[in-house]
């Protein structure tokens, strides 16, 4: 069987990174960190949409001094003892210094306007935001907060898949976490998803196509299997844009693409709508 | 392949041990068994080797699939066509058929065995519309009450763009979570490859189960050396860490059994093979009959919560 099926990787991006973390790789702008972080990481040139770290994206939508973490404190362990090119437990050692995260992902009571959640939120600079066990087990927490609570869950995800070090129970996490939203759903509480770049792989096959309202940031790469490997495995000619966040949303998989300034009103809304408790 | 350090370590341990003259009486018959326990898991340990041939194995072109089994297991097999939205997608059979006299819903991913057939069945590889076909299944058979019987057998879900535009992963997910819904019994079994997501798709079962010389890995080992050491060519490297043959998935708790394969494997006799799983599936439906169906799923839910390993 010459076909190779890479459908659930972790480095499977369009662009290559660029240069300078702060520099936009579509229009080329430049900007000093104190300029990002007031434009909430958006290119004000060209709009372009940068990665947003999982406490950044927390502080700018949850009301200030109202984030209460939970599950902080879960680490990975290395099941299979694994070992490529370097250990796995150096890579998570590595993630965790130049991070400052346990995990790719944060969990945690907050409120909005005044709206009582739960938020999830992934961090890509953590080893792609790939999902391990320590992942699949904080958003099920996470699932189980907001349904004990009887509020709703808003998951911000960005990830590149499954976190093939954990070998079979990385994929193990799909149905894991499939189960704690159906949990979730059958105590009667609602999931709102926000898939920002990139939600690919084993995270778009499971948790994060299972939210009641779909929302994407613009420009996000949303698929299963990535465009490199699309190519090289059927050699078809892709359409200029395969897989973004506009042709998702073309086709019918999502429900509004928001640019980041209008996330946080438009999350107040939805919340409005679900009735979520003050 | 000849005994790794460790086990040469252990060994001689064992053999000081049993020449000491009798002293410590049980507090050394406790180590003496602990280490003999030690040193039967090394050896029930598969090799690299062993892994390997394994996945050669699951991928035999003449190994049985999906249709070879219901022909020889279901009475009266009636297959079933479409996802009622789209396509009839080859690489997905559906259908109804009698084990055992209980009238059960078969859902299983499809190869080809010739070149045509091949191409008609996408090489197991389905679209959405084949997840979108195994959740219509899912449905029939809560309606009917019928149990559930999954043969996962798939490279992967297919990577293509109309795959992509007709919306893979949320077929994967929605498939999934229909699963995790029912109230019938249902059981998988992993027959060849159980590719990543395409093949958890229809696996979230009460008993998950795989053929002996079956694999279940969140990526091919191709996919997995070209990624990690970025050369396909590593395969064999990439199988051997992250080990995706049936003990290692039993050991991991990620399935409950493993089904016999004949001497040789699954493709040298395939009524034996057949006759092999059938025993099996019926055996797994027989342990969950009777048990409520809310129970069976709360069961089921619970069982996929608890896999990870964390600290």
């Amino acid at each position: 069987m010459a076909k190779i099926d890479v459908s659930i990787e972790t480095n499977d991006l369009p662009a290559p990174p660029p240069k300078h973390p702060n520099t936009c790789p579509s229009c080329h702008s430049h900007y000093r960190d104190d300029e990002l972080e007031r434009s909430l990481w958006v290119c004000g040139h060209c709009g372009h949409h940068f990665a947003m770290r999982a406490r950044d994206r927390i502080a700018c939508l949850a009301d200030p001094g109202s984030f209460v973490e939970e599950a902080a404190d879960l680490h990975s362990e290395d099941p299979l003892g694994f070992f490529d090119l370097r250990p796995y437990t150096e890579r998570l050692a590595e993630a965790e210094m130049s991070t400052g995260l346990a995990d790719a992902i944060v969990i945690g009571q907050a409120t909005l306007d005044g709206r009582q959640t739960e938020l999830a939120v992934m961090d890509f600079a953590f080893m792609g935001g790939s999902m391990g066990s320590v992942v699949g087990e904080k958003l099920s927490r996470a699932c189980d907060s907001a349904a004990e609570r009887g509020v709703p869950l808003i998951a911000v995800t960005s990830s590149g898949g499954a976190r093939m070090q954990e070998g079979i129970l990385s994929l193990m996490q799909l149905p894991k976490t499939v189960c704690a939203v159906e949990d979730l759903h059958d105590a009667g509480q609602a999931m709102i998803v926000v898939m920002t770049h990139p939600t690919t792989a084993g995270v778009l096959a499971s948790f994060a196509s299972l939210g009641d309202v779909l929302l994407a940031e613009p420009g996000a790469l949303i698929a299963f299997t990535g465009p490199r490997v699309v190519q090289q495995t059927t050699r078809e000619k892709l359409p200029d844009d395969f897989g973004l966040a506009e042709q998702n949303l073309r086709f019918g998989h999502l429900d509004a693409i928001v640019p980041r300034p209008e996330l946080r009103p438009t999350l107040s809304r939805l919340l409005r709508l679900l009735d979520a408790p003050q | 392949m000849p005994p790794s350090e460790h086990e040469l370590r252990l060994r001689e341990r064992l053999s000081r041990l049993k020449s000491l003259p009798l002293l410590g009486g049980a507090k050394l018959s406790g180590e003496l068994e602990r280490l003999q326990r030690q040193l039967e898991r090394i050896a029930a340990e598969p090799t690299d080797e062993e892994i390997w041939r394994s996945v050669q194995l699951a991928r035999h072109e003449q190994r049985p699939y999906t249709l070879d089994y219901a022909e020889r297991l279901l009475d009266d097999w009636f297959e079933l066509h479409g996802d009622r939205g789209l396509a009839d997608d080859g690489a997905m059979v559906i259908g109804l058929g009698k084990l055992g006299g209980r009238t059960v819903t078969l859902v299983g991913q499809q190869k080809g065995r010739d070149i045509q057939e091949r191409t008609r069945r996408q090489f197991g590889m389905p679209y959405p519309e084949g997840y979108r076909k195994a959740i219509r299944a899912f449905e029939l058979a809560e309606r009917l009450r019928t149990p559930v019987v999954s043969l996962v057998d798939t490279p992967g879900a297919y990577p293509g763009v109309a795959a992509e535009q007709h919306g893979q992963g949320g077929a994967i997910a929605r498939s999934q979570a229909a699963m995790a819904r029912l109230t019938v019994p249902t059981v998988a079994c992993v027959i060849g490859e159980g590719g990543s997501g395409g093949a958890v798709a229809i696996a979230l079962a009460d008993r998950v189960l795989m053929q002996e010389n079956a694999i279940y890995s969140v990526i091919s080992p191709e996919g997995c050396a070209a990624i990690l050491w970025r050369d396909a060519g590593q395969a064999q490297k990439a199988a051997a860490a992250f080990k995706p043959d049936a003990r290692h998935c039993l050991e991991l708790g990620v399935i409950d059994g493993i089904v016999p394969e004949p001497e040789g494997g699954a493709h040298t006799d395939h009524d034996e093979a057949a006759r092999l799983l059938g025993e099996s599936l019926r055996e797994a439906l027989d342990e969950l009959d009777g048990v409520p169906g809310e129970e069976l799923r709360r069961r089921r839910r619970a069982r996929f919560r608890s896999l990870g390993v964390y600290a």
